[in-house]
């Protein structure tokens, strides 16, 4: 026999013969008339994400000035232009030099302070973790409430590859003193910007 | 169940002087003092573990001893405030519960669904009955695609198959991507703690083993310093390895997925780097649908380090374009503690150590002192199914507060198993001489309810200051006749008799 036969075998034979019924998950829905925007923006900031101030100016100006202070620069967003440019086959160790990457989130969550970000929004996986900073840019009109929301979004059912970013790169493993920047990347900021075809 | 309406999402805001993501302390804590590290518990081939030795030895080390109590019992605090913050907490528990007990009880069926589904998204599907078959499949697959470097992520099923030695041996460089995990792996130690691997260590061990193993100043022992100098020198090695290796915390059966969480993004460098992709996957970490997920998720990293979530969820459901993608599903014991009446819940497990932090007998002697994979709670109800002699001893290092219980996710009934594991060691003749001795007070305490809350008062109110009377009293020989027991506070039990409402009967 195969393990999986044996595995799968060991398995029917120990398993409880108990009465386990599966649950229905309810949505535990916040009340009516939350503010998803403000208890996102709350969320975000408490993970270690940086919501850059713009005043009175234009947040895509505020980016766009963000990206062309840096030496490399890649963007996957038509609304702000990298100096280097992703092809489906660009080598994902090739990324390690460029300093702030530009991607938008397929949906934010208001619960945790997340973005979702698919293989689609990231073209090549790394551009999420090896830039030294990533700017993210979320449609306001795209925040689900809370976890159980996010899970009823198709994103799951369709992609290889999808990602719940909540704050930058983080770690405390010594005498818990935190440090932004452990491996990935070293901030992470968001723009509100409403998706150019809604 | 309290109906489908959540809580107020804009409660219990943060202090914005308090940042309580990933693991970081919300109470400014530091070593003051360079202290040699205490070292693990002794193994001496098949011989009994003895915990309280190695734990006296890291007592015996005062600062050391002191930043790990005061940095798990933060740990716990953090949680706590989490908790109080997500009004469904009790009924997200119970669903955790609730859903893990159907899993297993029909896990054949969901692994096979799992299975399907991952096949039919390009994943390649391996079972391993045991450590020796997980490491020979992977050894393989790194073979087949000439790789001499495999870089990883944290995974304790790996520590379990003792991955990390068998790899060496055959010539395989492995590299550590989680900075405890790395300190562990360049200290030749293995990780104390499930979620925070070097939590035992003060930043002066850390730079000791940082500056012996990559070169870094010896007296320069700024965490800043040290966790920059990891990120720069594993960074290249990274960069051109030619395998990465996770484990995962969550399977999906309905989709064919699987989800890992770190704080680091360590786990999604390690799987998207290189071209060759493998996941090691207990076979017990399986849940049937997407909707059940979120449960999980909410639930994990509030009860690990008290943030609402790790900085990275990852989910991987398919491989990489131009890369392939392995399973591989272990049981290494998983199938044989499935029939295990009295302990089969205790693989519900989603390994978040709320048990550990919780826990005065580990906050008061680390995790290396149980010489064994899993230490703290936990590991006293799983180690011995392992090796029910080597782990003989640790079932009784434990006061039986029923702390860990309580904080318990998915709210397996921790110190039940524990004693219960108390009296099967018995019947099988492993307990030494003073332990049986033992097991007769501790046995007569058990079966009376009205002793056993008496001895137990203290427990949890007075969990932070007072762990010394439920760490030496006389049920656990370890700290015998060393200290006398602290004043009785009002317990549950206690509150419950003066405040209960009708005034008649014993809570049941
Ligand atoms: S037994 Fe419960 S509290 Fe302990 S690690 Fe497992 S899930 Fe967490």
């Amino acid at each position: 026999m195969s393990s999986r036969e044996d595995i799968l075998a060991r398995v029917r034979a120990h398993k409880p013969a108990l009465e386990r019924p599966l649950p229905q998950v309810p949505f535990f829905d916040p009340p009516q008339g939350t503010d998803l925007l403000a208890a996102f923006r709350t969320a975000f900031v408490q993970m270690g994400g940086t919501l850059p101030d713009c005043g009175p100016d234009d947040p895509l100006d505020v980016a766009r000035a963000m990206v062309a202070g840096m030496p490399v620069s890649c963007s996957r967003v038509p609304e702000i232009r990298g100096n280097r440019v992703l092809t489906d086959d660009t080598p994902p160790a090739s990324l390690a030099d460029i300093d702030i990457g530009v991607v938008r989130a397929s949906f934010g969550v208001a619960e945790t302070g997340s973005v979702c970000l698919t293989e689609v929004d990231l073209q090549v996986n790394t551009l999420g973790y090896l830039p030294q900073h990533l700017i993210v840019l979320l449609d306001p009109a795209r925040i689900v409430s809370n976890l159980h929301r996010a899970y009823q979004r198709p994103e799951w059912r369709s992609m290889h590859y999808a990602v719940l970013q909540s704050g930058p790169s983080a770690t405390a493993d010594i005498e818990g003193v935190l440090v932004h920047g452990a491996q990935g990347v070293r901030s992470l900021r968001l723009f509100f910007i409403p998706a150019p075809n809604g | 169940m309290s109906g489908a309406q959540g809580g107020d999402l804009n409660r219990n805001p943060p202090r914005p002087d308090r940042l309580d993501h990933a693991e970081g302390a919300s109470v400014p804590l530091r070593s003051h003092v360079r202290e040699a590290q205490p070292r693990g518990a002794v193994i001496n081939g098949n011989h009994p573990i003895d915990q309280a030795e190695a734990a006296e030895r890291f007592i015996a080390a005062p600062e050391h001893e002191r930043m790990h109590d005061a940095r798990l019992w933060d740990l716990r605090q953090k949680r706590d405030r989490q908790m109080h913050g997500i009004a469904e907490w009790e009924d997200l528990r119970r669903l955790a519960s609730e859903i893990k007990e159907h899993a297993l009880t029909h896990l054949d069926h969901y692994l096979e669904q799992f299975e399907a589904n991952a096949r039919a998204n390009g994943i390649h599907v391996h079972w391993a009955q045991d450590a020796d078959e997980h490491n020979a499949i992977i050894l393989s697959l790194l073979r087949d695609h000439s790789v001499k470097r495999l870089i990883k992520s944290k995974s304790m099923l790996t520590e379990e198959c003792g991955f990390r030695d068998f790899m060496a041996e055959s010539g395989i460089e492995v590299v550590e991507t989680d900075l405890g995990e790395r300190i562990q792996q360049l200290d030749d130690e293995a990780p104390s703690h499930v979620v925070v691997p070097a939590v035992h260590k003060l930043r002066s061990d850390v730079a000791a083993v940082f500056a012996r193993t990559l070169g870094t100043d010896p007296d320069d022992d700024d965490v800043h310093y040290l966790t920059e100098q990891q990120r720069e020198k594993t960074r290249p090695l990274i960069l051109d390895a030619q395998a990465g290796l996770t484990g995962a915390n969550f399977v999906v059966a309905e989709t064919g997925t699987f989800v890992v969480c770190t704080n680091e993004g360590n786990a999604d460098l390690s799987a998207n780097t290189p071209s060759l992709q493998i996941a090691s996957i207990g076979i017990e970490k399986v849940i049937p649908r997407l909707e059940d997920l979120p449960v999980f998720v909410r639930l994990l990293s509030r009860s690990a380090l008290g943030s609402p979530i790790t900085q990275y969820t990852s989910h991987f459901r398919g491989p990489r374009r131009g890369g392939e993608l392995h399973v591989v599903l272990v049981d290494n014991g998983r199938s044989e503690r499935l029939g295990m009446e009295q302990f089969w819940t205790s693989l519900k497990c989603i390994r978040c150590g709320a048990c550990m932090n919780t826990c005065p007998v580990f906050r008061r002697s680390g995790g290396l002192s149980y010489g064994a994979t899993y230490a703290g709670p936990i590991g006293l109800i799983i180690d011995p199914t392992f090796n029910r002699h080597r782990y003989s001893s640790l079932p009784f290092s434990s006061t039986l507060n029923g702390s860990c219980t309580n904080v318990c996710p998915v709210r397996i009934n921790i110190h039940e198993q524990i004693a219960g594991w108390r009296k099967v060691l018995a019947e099988t003749h492993e307990l030494p001489l003073m332990k049986k001795v033992m097991m007769r007070e501790a046995g007569h305490l058990l079966s009376h309810p009205a002793l056993y809350r008496a001895a137990i008062a203290t427990a949890d109110s007075a969990l932070k200051h007072l762990p010394r009377f439920m760490v030496y009293n006389r049920l656990n020989t370890w700290g015998h006749g060393r200290e006398v027991p602290a004043p009785p506070r009002q317990t549950f039990h206690e509150w419950y008799a003066k405040n209960r409402p009708t005034g008649q009967g014993e809570p049941t």
